[in-house]
């Protein structure tokens, strides 16, 4: 008996989650095929700020801190070898190779994609989505369409500014202990940087944009029952974003390496 | 205070309904609903919460899918039509929400040039103005036009959804309980305001809601819904002059007898 409630329970969790992923393959098939001219240019921009210029403060905080500390936390191993002029290059190549995309997107999976899932999912159970339906609008290509762009858009460019910003804070450790001047700093950082690195970031950053800007616009369109339903939708927007970037930074980080 | 009778009213058929069925899983909400509204006509359909009033006009607006059944809309079929042609069928009905559904983002004024800049691309900055002022001195609030939603008075916001479906200038309005949540002086005003956007805006419209007082000001028809079908359809006093219990309770629980 036992068994058997163990098997259903089973069975209909994975029923439930293959159901969801059939259900977000056509919400992503349906996007493409919605991404056609004419398009919401100024909804686009309107979210291209949301999502970029909005969450410049979060980043730059958390970039610069994270520059340094991964520069004080680095340097009493390099420096056990006596190969502190090493820093630089370290420093360089863990944030552009990994530290910047993967922190952009975990922030942007938790700001930009919960703001997506509970402002869609408020909408939801207010009929605004309805009220622009049966006004002759197409919702999905005004709210969908110009939010998952804008993710997809915005996240690179942030990740390039995170980056940026962790250099820098990387660059005032590394003064106050070394005296390195900014131009020996940055020339050392960068010499270790190759075009495979940025090319890999930039692309894993367009991916993780698209995969927060859809799961988020997916959890929030299709959200239900009240108000409940909007707290559950940010929630699962977050998680299922957070999520899916990780399983996608293993799966390129694989694919990269067979180029080195 | 019953509804005057209204001369426009002509025989021509605008909407029409015929063996209309919808279920949500075991709940069979509509069982065989047939409806006519004519031309010119403000159509009350009346009904306990949950008997599927507001499933009924989400159906005639192409919201929601039929199980069985025909709903012909100004004389096409609403299920054979592709997105494009639902979408072009859409500018000619008006939808006020019972939530009024108003855009939290925008400001009155966007939320009414919001349908305007999308489906009528050809018109000038100063047209789509001068609109979006005609209808907001027609439903009386040309002071909100810089407020946000979250601004405005329930009454108000009934006021402003139903200003944003006539700014398309719809054949047909539809109504999801317009008077809900209302206090009773503001209802008189939102019941004026359908008679007038009847008579203003030539509309055909059916009014949905369980406020009998709405239903004898606004309708020149009532039907009444029991069991997922029309139990009853004529003028108010047709309707409840009866001696069917299930009726009569109805009337009876909205005028506290």
């Amino acid at each position: 008996m036992k068994s058997k409630t163990r098997t259903y329970v089973i069975s209909r969790t994975l029923d439930n989650f293959f159901g969801g992923v059939f259900e977000l393959l056509q919400f992503i098939g349906k996007f493409f095929r919605e991404l056609t001219p004419p398009f919401e240019w100024k909804e686009i921009i309107r979210q291209c700020y949301y999502v970029g210029y909005r969450s410049l403060p979060l980043i730059s905080v958390t970039s610069f801190v994270v520059g340094i500390v991964f520069t004080k936390q680095s340097r009493p191993s390099l420096a056990e070898f006596g190969a502190t002029s090493w820093l630089p290059s370290l420093v360089a190549i863990a944030i552009f190779r990994a530290l910047a995309p993967l922190v952009t997107a975990l922030i942007a999976a938790g700001k930009v994609g919960s703001n997506i899932g509970a402002e869609l999912g408020s909408m939801r159970v207010t009929e605004q989505i309805d009220a622009m339906e049966v006004s002759a609008t197409n919702p999905f290509k005004f709210l969908v369409v110009s939010r998952v762009l804008a993710t997809t858009l915005m996240l690179p460019v942030l990740m390039f500014y995170m980056g940026f910003i962790s250099m820098l804070g990387a660059y005032l450790n590394i003064l106050a202990n070394e005296h390195t001047s900014f131009t020996t700093f940055f020339i050392k950082a960068l010499e270790k940087i190759t075009f495979l690195d940025m090319f890999s970031s930039l692309i894993k950053t367009f991916i993780f944009g698209f995969s927060i800007g859809i799961i988020g616009t997916y959890q929030g369109y299709n959200a239900s029952q009240g108000t409940l339903g909007v707290g559950r939708a940010a929630n699962a927007a977050v998680v299922a974003s957070m999520f899916t970037v990780f399983i996608e930074e293993i799966i390129i980080v694989q694919i990269t390496n067979w180029f080195r | 205070m019953h509804k005057k009778h209204t001369t426009a009213v002509s025989e021509e058929i605008i909407i029409s309904i015929r063996g209309l069925e919808k279920s949500f899983g075991n709940n069979h909400v509509l069982r065989g609903v047939d409806l006519d509204l004519y031309r010119g006509e403000n159509l009350v359909v009346l009904g306990r919460s949950g008997t599927g009033k507001s499933v009924l006009i989400k159906i005639i607006v192409g919201l929601l899918k039929p199980d069985a059944g025909t709903v012909m809309v100004l004389g096409e079929n609403i299920a054979h039509l592709d997105d494009k042609a639902l979408l072009q069928l859409r500018l000619k009905i008006g939808f006020s929400f019972q939530s009024s559904a108003l855009y939290d983002s925008m400001t009155v004024r966007e939320n009414l040039e919001f349908p305007l800049l999308r489906n009528s691309r050809q018109l000038s900055k100063e047209e789509i103005n001068s609109a979006v002022k005609e209808v907001l001195e027609d439903v009386g609030l040309q002071q909100t036009i810089d407020q946000y939603p979250a601004e405005l008075s329930g009454g108000q916001r009934k006021r402003i959804g139903i200003a944003r479906t006539l700014i398309m200038r719809p054949k047909i309005m539809l109504y999801d309980e317009p008077t809900a949540g209302l206090d009773p002086v503001t209802s008189v005003e939102i019941n004026s305001l359908i008679n007038e956007v009847q008579e203003r805006y030539n509309t055909s419209s059916i009014i949905i809601t369980h406020d009998l007082t709405c239903a004898s000001a606004t309708g020149d028809r009532v039907a009444l819904l029991l069991d997922g079908r029309f139990a009853r359809v004529g003028s108010f006093d047709e309707v409840f002059n009866t001696n069917d219990e299930r009726i009569n309770s109805f009337y009876d629980y909205n005028f506290i007898k």
